[in-house]
């Protein structure tokens, strides 16, 4: 990040307002040369909305959005050289073959055209579309068109891609080629992608930029978010012995800190689930082991450590930003799917 | 404009492809063949001051009605419902390059079909064996006219199909539209109240922008130049405002 060069995408305090409404508000964030960022956010956040003034599809109400270093306000045709977009939905022409599509996009994108073979050559092996060149756009199945659209947007290697979530609707294997795809662009091209599969974010970018509301309510390197939005410690175990005397154990151990869950059933000696869970951020999986160990009380088949997924920071940075950041809201309960302060946050342990 | 031709390509391709095309192409024929079999059988029962071809020509509107709207409401407004317009909106062509493209796409296959009517010229030729029948003076006007006023009905056309997402409100604006400029400006003519006005120019004015004058006049050899200058002029107003709606983000939705 603490790159000199001219970073590829700077949007400061952008705003845009639909007929009153405000689909934006004062959003900045900055994506450097070659990384790639992950936009997140519930829907009718503003994710879309953003993306579509970086491409300079809709103008700003106010603030400034620059791509490699050119307003895209005052040159939207030039910024248009520099990015490679791929809208929601992926809006695709029904009646033409997808090579016939990519070589008009080509031309469009003003590849050279003695280059333009080779690279529609290069894009379609790169996107697994070599059997499918030759077919009608309309007839292929989701997977397909999906990789068309990220075919197209890489088409003329552009310095920045943009993409409105690419994984919507491919099966598991077509994520881990677009993950790999994605992953083979690290460096050469900045990539900002929009999604709702959090998993595929956290396994591809560099940083995580959240929004809600219009505003970005956190973006960091997930790690980071981790440790910002859910700083505490959760262990998962498998023990045998009295769940009743396990707050006893730990506070003997020195751990009084440390908050135990059994199972609410009653587990009749047999090994049960328990969470232990620590408002430090320090790793105490050792003196957990000591401390269930000690007196020979408790016998442990197994510990270990869970990371919150990405979904929990997303939840718990929603979640805090409109309780912190929309407070007029909360007293119009109704005017947002999920009123704040009216859901209870639950954080699944899950692995 | 480097854009226009690669886009041009791809348009008339799309409208080789699209079933309204051949739609259009087939009612067209069905209409004008029977329209020149009706003006044939006139000649037929009685001697007429005009050539086959004059008559022909003036009934212009009645193929207009119907095959500008079929040609030109899908342009735009099926690129808006389909959301392809985002994608065309984000490569390095203009938006004019667009329009144009469209544009011409559209004028082209209109003035194919006219041309296909030539064909009528040489059945009547070949059958009729009758050099009077067949003038080329009148047939050329005709021509003409039609490729002049052609450039004004597609351009609406086009227009019409900016500002919708929807195919058959295009169709039915655009007829809507060239229904008020072909038949309103007749109407306007003979309205009484313009005489009381004591305005030359303005009677000047409402008759040389009659299109029906303008059919005749051709067809029998006038070429008018405020008649040319109006149909270019208002070719370009309308795309003007095509343009200029495709580019407003309001209409873009």
């Amino acid at each position: 990040m603490a790159s000199t060069e001219t970073p590829s995408i700077v949007v400061e305090n952008l705003v845009k307002k639909f007929a009153g409404v405000t689909a934006v508000n004062e959003v900045g964030f900055t994506v450097a040369k070659g990384e790639i960022i992950g936009f997140l956010g519930p829907n009718g956040a503003g994710k879309s909305t953003t993306m579509r003034i970086l491409t300079g599809f809709i103008p700003a109400t106010s603030g400034s959005v620059s791509v490699c270093g050119i307003d895209v306000a005052r040159d939207p045709e030039r910024v248009r050289r520099h990015i490679g977009y791929m809208p929601e939905n992926n809006p695709l022409p029904e009646d033409m073959r997808v090579v016939e599509y990519l070589r008009l996009r080509g031309r469009l994108k003003e590849i050279p055209r003695r280059r333009l073979k080779s690279r529609l050559d290069e894009v379609l092996e790169v996107c697994d579309l070599k059997r499918a060149a030759r077919r009608i756009i309309g007839t292929l199945s989701k997977g397909y068109r999906q990789r068309v659209g990220i075919a197209d947007s890489i088409l003329s290697e552009p310095d920045v891609i943009i993409m409105d979530e690419p994984t919507i609707g491919l099966d598991p294997h077509q994520i881990v080629m677009i993950r790999d795809l994605i992953a083979g662009l690290r460096g050469k091209m900045s990539i900002l992608i929009s999604s709702h599969i959090l998993p595929e974010i956290e396994m591809t970018c560099d940083r995580v930029v959240i929004i809600n509301g219009g505003r970005v309510v956190a973006a960091n390197t997930p790690s980071n978010l981790r440790r910002e939005f859910i700083p505490r410690t959760t262990y998962s175990a498998e023990i045998q012995g009295d769940p009743e005397g396990l707050d006893a154990a730990l506070a003997r151990a020195g751990l009084s800190d440390v908050t135990a869950v059994p199972p609410e059933e009653p587990v009749n000696g047999a090994f049960y689930p328990v969470t232990f869970t620590s408002d430090s951020e320090s790793e105490i999986g050792e003196e957990l082991t000591e401390a269930l160990l000690a007196g020979k009380r408790y016998r442990v088949r197994s510990l270990r450590r869970l990371k919150p997924s990405l979904e929990e920071v997303f939840m718990a940075a929603t979640r805090r930003s409109w309780d912190v950041l929309m407070p007029d809201e909360k007293e119009k309960p109704g005017r947002r799917g999920t009123p704040a302060g009216t859901t209870p946050i639950t954080i699944t342990n899950g692995s | 404009m480097r854009h226009f031709a690669t886009l041009l390509r791809h348009e008339l391709r799309t409208l080789c492809y699209t079933p309204a095309t051949y739609i259009a192409a087939f009612l067209f024929l069905i209409v004008m063949g029977s329209l020149f079999q009706w003006v044939i059988e006139t000649y037929n029962q009685s001697a007429q001051e005009t050539t086959p071809w004059v008559i022909f020509f003036q009934l212009f509107w009645l193929p207009v009605f119907f095959m500008v709207p079929l040609l030109t409401m899908r342009s735009f407004a099926e690129e808006k419902r389909m959301g392809t317009l985002e994608n065309l909106m984000t490569t390095p062509a203009r938006t004019s390059e667009i329009v144009l493209a469209k544009f011409f796409s559209a004028y082209t296959l209109y003035l194919i079909l006219w041309c296909v009517t030539l064909g009528f010229n040489f059945i009547l030729n070949y059958f009729a064996q009758d050099p009077r029948l067949v003038e080329t003076g009148p047939l050329l006007g005709g021509f003409i006219f039609c490729s002049l006023s052609g450039l004004l009905f597609i351009a609406i056309g086009i227009f019409a199909s900016t500002v919708t997402r929807s195919q058959l409100v295009a169709g039915i604006l655009s007829f809507t539209l060239l229904f008020g400029l072909i038949v309103g400006s007749r109407y306007l003519s003979e309205l009484k109240h313009l005489d009381t006005i004591d305005s030359a120019h303005l009677r000047n004015w409402i008759d040389a922008l009659q299109i029906f004058q303008h059919a005749e006049d051709l067809s029998r050899g006038v070429l008018d130049s405020r008649a040319a200058l109006f149909y270019l002029l208002a070719t370009g107003l309308m795309l003007t405002f095509s343009n200029l709606v495709i580019r407003s983000k309001v209409w873009r939705g």
